[in-house]
C-alpha cells in the first residue's frame, strides 16, 4: 500500500466499527477528538467575541448606548469567563495539542486515549453548565472572571453554578495535561531525544505541567467559593474572623500561572512557523526550550503582583516585582531567537508567517506593557485601569488570539487535506490587526489617564478614546470573520492539499494529508536535530 | 488499536498496557489532589499565624481519642490494601478479596466514627453559620470552618476511595483484575494510600500540636 492509498482518519473510526455521529461522540482518535475541540472552542470564541464586540459599542458613547449596568456587569464577566475558560485556556492545547503532539512524538495516539475523550465530554459539561447558569437561580453571574470574595459570595446573582463549570473546566485542562506528560515521557518513538522534540510538543509539556501544578489551586479556590455560598461558613468574611485577602492569593496562585498556560503553547506555534517559512533551523532550539521551562518555573512565582494595591507588606511586594522582571528573560529570548530565526533567512510569505510575525509585534507590546504592571511604583497609577486590559489583550489576544489565528492557516491543510484562499487569509489578517491597534491602543492612553476598568460610564475626557476603541472593535471583527469565512470556504472549494505544503520538517508534514487513523504507515524515522532543512531545500524545485 | 509499541525501556507491548505510563499518570493525578489539599493547609497556616491562641483553645474541643482511632483505622487499612495487591500479584485471590474487605471496613468505620464525631459537635452548636459560632469571637469561627472544610474534603476522598475498593472488589471476584492485570487494584491502593497520607497531616494539625 502507497502512502496515498491509506484511508484517512475520516475514513476510519476508532474503535472500529462506530458509524455516523457515534464514530466521533466515542472516539478514542486524538485527532478527531482535536477536532472536536477545534469546533466546541470556535463556537465558544464566536459566543465570547460576540459579547465583547457588545461591551464595546456600549461604551462607544457616554451613558447608556445599547444595555444596562446590570447586563454590562453580566457581559464583562462572561466574556472574561468564557473567553479565559472555554477558549484562551483549551484553545490551543486542546485542538492542536491533541491532534498534532502525538504526531510530532512519532506516535499513534496519546498514553491514555480514553481519558482523552472523557475530557473532552468534562469540557462540554463546563460548557453546558456554564450556560445553564445564565438562566437558572438569580441569572447571569456579575462578578467578573475573577470571583472576588465578598462581592461573589454576597451577590444575588447565579454564581454558585458559574463557579462550579470553572471547576469541571479546570479538571479538563487538568487531564488534558496528566495526558500530554505521560504520552511525551512513555510514547515518544523509540530513537527520539529530548533534545529532538519539536518546539511546540515541548510547549506542550512546560504547559502541561503549569497545568498540574496551579489548577488544583483554583480548584479548591473555587469549592471555597461554592462552601460559602451554601454554608456561609465565613472563611473570607472580615466580620467572622476571615480573610478576604487570602482569596486573592489562592485565586492568583492558580490565576497567574494560568496565563503562562495561555501563551507557552502560542510560544510554540510560533516557533514551529518561523524556522518553516524562513528554511532555517530555529535560532537557539535549547534556548528556547529552556525559556519555556524557565517561564513556567519563574512564571509560578509572581501571583501577588496583582495584588500590590490589595494590602501586603512592602517586602513582599518588592519580592513579587522582582521576581515578575525576572520572566522578563526567558520571554524575551524566545522573542530574540524568533527575530534571529528571520534574519537572513529565505522567507517565504505566506498567511501563517503573516500572523505569527504579527503575534511577535503584538507580543511583545503587551509583554513590555506587562513591565510598567509589574514595576510596583507605577502599578500604583494604573492598577484596575483600561491599561491593564489593553495590556493583557495585548498578551492573551494578540499573542494566544494571533497565535491561534496562525495554528489555524498553518495546520489546517493538514487537519482537513484542504487548501483555502491566500488572498482572502492576507486581507483578513491585515484587517484584523489594523483594527485590533485601533481597539487596544486607545485604551493604553486611556488607563494612563486614569479611566477605570469595568465601569459602566466614563467621564467627557475619556469619549475620544472609547469612540477609537469602539471602531476598532468593529474592524478586529471584521477581520476575523472574513478569517473565518475564508476557511470555511475551504470546503467548498475543494482544493486539496499535498502532505507538505509549506516545506515544513516536522514528523506532521511527513504524513498525508489528512493523516491515516494510526499516523505512520511506518515507524517514522527521526531527524537528529527537528529543524534541519536540508533535505527539504535539497527537494526544493529551485535551489 | 493494539498493534505492538516498541517502549523506551524496549520492551515490546501492546498498546495500553505499557505499566509504567499507568504508573505515572496516576502518580500526576495523586500529585494534583495534594495540591488541592494543600491549598487548605494554605489557609490553615495563614490563620493559624493569625489566631494562634484561638486554634490552641478550640483544638483540645476535638475529641482525640476518637481521632487516634481513626488514625489507626486509615493506617491499618493502608497495610491491607498494600498486602491485597501482594496477594493478588502472588495468586492469592481470596486472601486478597479478604483484605479488601477489612480495608473497606476499616474505611466504613472511619466514617461512622466521624459520623459521632460531627453529631456530638453540631449537637455543642458547633457548625458553619451556626447562632453559637456566629457570636463567638473570630478565631473560634475560623477554626472550626476549617475543621469541617478539611475534614470534610478529606471525609469525601474516603467515600471515593472505598468507592474505588469496592470496584476493585468486584473486579478481583470476577476475575477481571488478576495476577497479571492488577493496574486498577494498584491505582485505588494508591489512591487509597493518599487519603491516608493526608489524614496523616489533617490529625496532628488539628487534634495533636495545638
Amino acid at each position: 500500500m502507497t502512502m496515498a492509498t491509506i484511508p484517512s482518519f475520516f475514513e476510519t473510526p476508532a474503535p472500529a466499527g462506530l458509524t455516523g455521529i457515534r464514530a466521533w461522540l466515542l472516539t478514542h482518535d486524538h485527532k478527531r477528538l482535536g477536532l472536536m475541540y477545534l469546533w466546541a472552542v470556535l463556537f465558544w470564541f464566536a459566543v465570547a467575541m460576540i459579547i465583547g464586540l457588545l461591551i464595546r459599542i456600549e461604551l462607544m458613547t457616554m451613558g447608556r448606548t445599547i444595555m444596562s449596568a446590570g447586563v454590562y456587569n453580566s457581559a464583562f464577566t462572561l466574556h472574561g469567563v468564557i473567553m479565559i475558560f472555554l477558549f484562551v485556556i483549551p484553545g490551543i492545547p486542546a485542538i492542536f495539542g491533541n491532534f498534532f503532539l502525538p504526531i510530532q512524538l512519532g506516535t499513534d495516539d496519546v498514553f491514555f486515549p480514553r481519558l482523552n475523550l472523557f475530557s473532552w465530554y468534562l469540557y462540554i459539561l463546563g460548557g453546558v453548565l456554564a450556560i445553564v447558569s445564565l438562566f437558572t437561580a438569580g441569572g447571569f453571574p456579575d462578578t467578573g472572571w475573577t470571583f472576588y470574595v465578598p462581592f461573589s459570595i454576597g451577590t444575588k446573582h447565579n454564581v454558585p453554578l458559574t463557579v462550579f463549570a470553572a471547576f469541571v473546566l479546570g479538571m479538563s485542562s487538568m487531564l488534558t495535561g496528566l495526558n500530554f506528560i505521560t504520552t511525551v515521557h512513555r510514547k515518544r518513538a523509540p530513537d527520539m531525544g529530548w533534545m529532538q522534540i519539536p518546539l511546540f510538543t515541548w510547549s506542550l509539556y512546560a504547559t502541561a505541567w503549569v497545568q498540574l501544578l496551579a489548577t488544583p489551586v483554583i480548584s479548591i479556590t473555587l469549592l471555597l467559593v461554592i462552601a460559602e455560598r451554601l454554608l456561609n461558613i465565613g472563611l473570607f468574611d472580615p466580620a467572622r474572623g476571615g480573610d478576604p485577602i487570602l482569596y486573592q492569593h489562592l485565586f492568583w496562585m492558580y490565576s497567574h500561572p494560568a496565563v503562562y498556560v495561555m501563551i507557552l503553547p502560542g510560544m510554540g506555534v510560533v516557533s514551529e512557523i518561523i524556522p518553516t517559512f524562513s528554511r532555517k533551523a530555529i535560532f537557539g532550539y535549547k534556548a528556547i526550550v529552556f525559556s519555556s521551562m524557565g517561564i513556567a518555573i519563574a512564571g509560578s512565582l509572581v501571583w501577588a503582583h496583582h495584588m500590590y494595591t490589595s494590602g501586603m507588606s512592602d517586602t513582599a511586594i518588592f519580592v513579587f516585582s522582582l521576581l515578575t522582571f525576572l520572566v522578563a528573560i526567558p520571554t524575551a529570548v524566545k522573542v530574540f531567537s524568533w527575530v534571529s530565526t528571520l534574519y537572513k533567512a529565505s522567507i517565504d510569505m505566506s498567511p501563517p508567517l503573516l500572523y505569527a510575525l504579527v503575534f511577535i509585534y503584538l507580543f511583545s507590546v503587551g509583554g513590555l506593557t506587562g513591565l510598567v504592571l509589574g514595576a510596583a511604583g507605577t502599578n500604583i497609577h494604573v492598577h484596575d485601569t483600561h491599561f491593564v486590559v489593553a495590556h493583557f489583550h495585548f498578551t492573551m489576544f494578540g499573542g494566544t488570539g494571533f497565535a491561534f489565528f496562525a495554528a489555524l492557516h498553518y495546520w489546517w491543510p493538514k487537519m482537513f487535506g484542504l487548501m483555502y484562499n491566500f488572498r482572502r487569509a492576507y486581507i483578513a489578517a491585515t484587517l484584523a490587526t489594523v483594527g485590533f491597534l485601533f481597539h487596544y491602543v486607545p485604551m493604553f492612553v486611556l488607563g494612563l489617564m486614569g479611566m477605570p476598568r469595568r465601569y459602566y460610564d466614563y467621564l467627557p475626557q475619556f469619549a475620544h478614546g472609547n469612540g477609537l476603541a469602539a471602531v476598532g472593535a468593529i474592524l478586529l471583527v471584521a477581520g476575523i470573520v472574513l478569517m473565518f469565512v475564508n476557511l470555511l470556504l475551504s470546503f467548498r472549494s475543494r482544493v486539496p492539499a499535498p502532505a507538505n505544503p509549506w516545506g515544513g520538517c516536522t514528523l506532521e508534514w511527513t504524513v498525508p494529508s489528512p493523516p491515516p487513523l494510526h499516523n505512520f504507515p511506518l515507524q517514522p524515522s527521526i531527524q537528529e536535530y527537528p529543524y534541519d532543512f536540508t533535505e527539504i531545500l535539497r527537494k526544493a524545485p529551485r535551489s | 488499536m493494539f498493534r505492538t509499541i516498541r517502549h523506551r525501556d524496549g520492551s515490546a507491548m501492546t498498546g495500553g498496557c505499557d505499566q509504567i505510563g499507568g504508573r505515572i499518570g496516576m502518580w500526576l493525578f495523586l500529585y494534583t489532589e495534594i495540591i488541592l489539599f494543600g491549598g487548605l493547609f494554605v489557609l490553615y497556616a495563614a490563620y493559624f499565624h493569625e489566631y494562634p491562641r484561638a486554634f490552641a483553645e478550640y483544638g483540645k474541643e476535638l475529641d482525640r481519642v476518637i481521632g487516634a482511632v481513626n488514625t489507626v483505622l486509615l493506617l491499618v487499612s493502608s497495610f491491607t490494601v498494600a498486602a491485597s495487591l501482594t496477594a493478588l500479584r502472588q495468586g492469592m485471590r481470596r486472601l486478597c478479596l479478604g483484605l479488601l474487605a477489612v480495608s473497606f471496613c476499616c474505611g466504613t468505620i472511619f466514617l461512622v466514627n466521624k459520623y459521632f464525631e460531627w453529631g456530638h459537635k453540631f449537637a455543642m452548636g458547633l457548625y458553619p453559620s451556626s447562632p453559637a459560632l456566629a457570636g463567638a469571637p473570630p478565631g473560634k469561627n475560623i477554626f472550626f470552618g476549617l475543621y469541617y472544610v478539611i475534614t470534610g474534603l478529606h471525609g469525601l476522598h474516603v467515600l471515593i476511595g472505598m468507592t474505588l475498593l469496592a470496584i476493585s472488589f468486584v473486579l478481583v471476584q470476577r476475575r477481571r483484575a488478576t495476577a497479571d492485570r492488577y493496574a486498577i487494584l494498584e491505582n485505588s491502593g494508591l489512591y487509597w494510600h493518599l487519603v491516608d497520607l493526608i489524614w496523616i497531616f489533617v490529625f496532628p494539625l488539628f487534634y495533636l500540636i495545638l
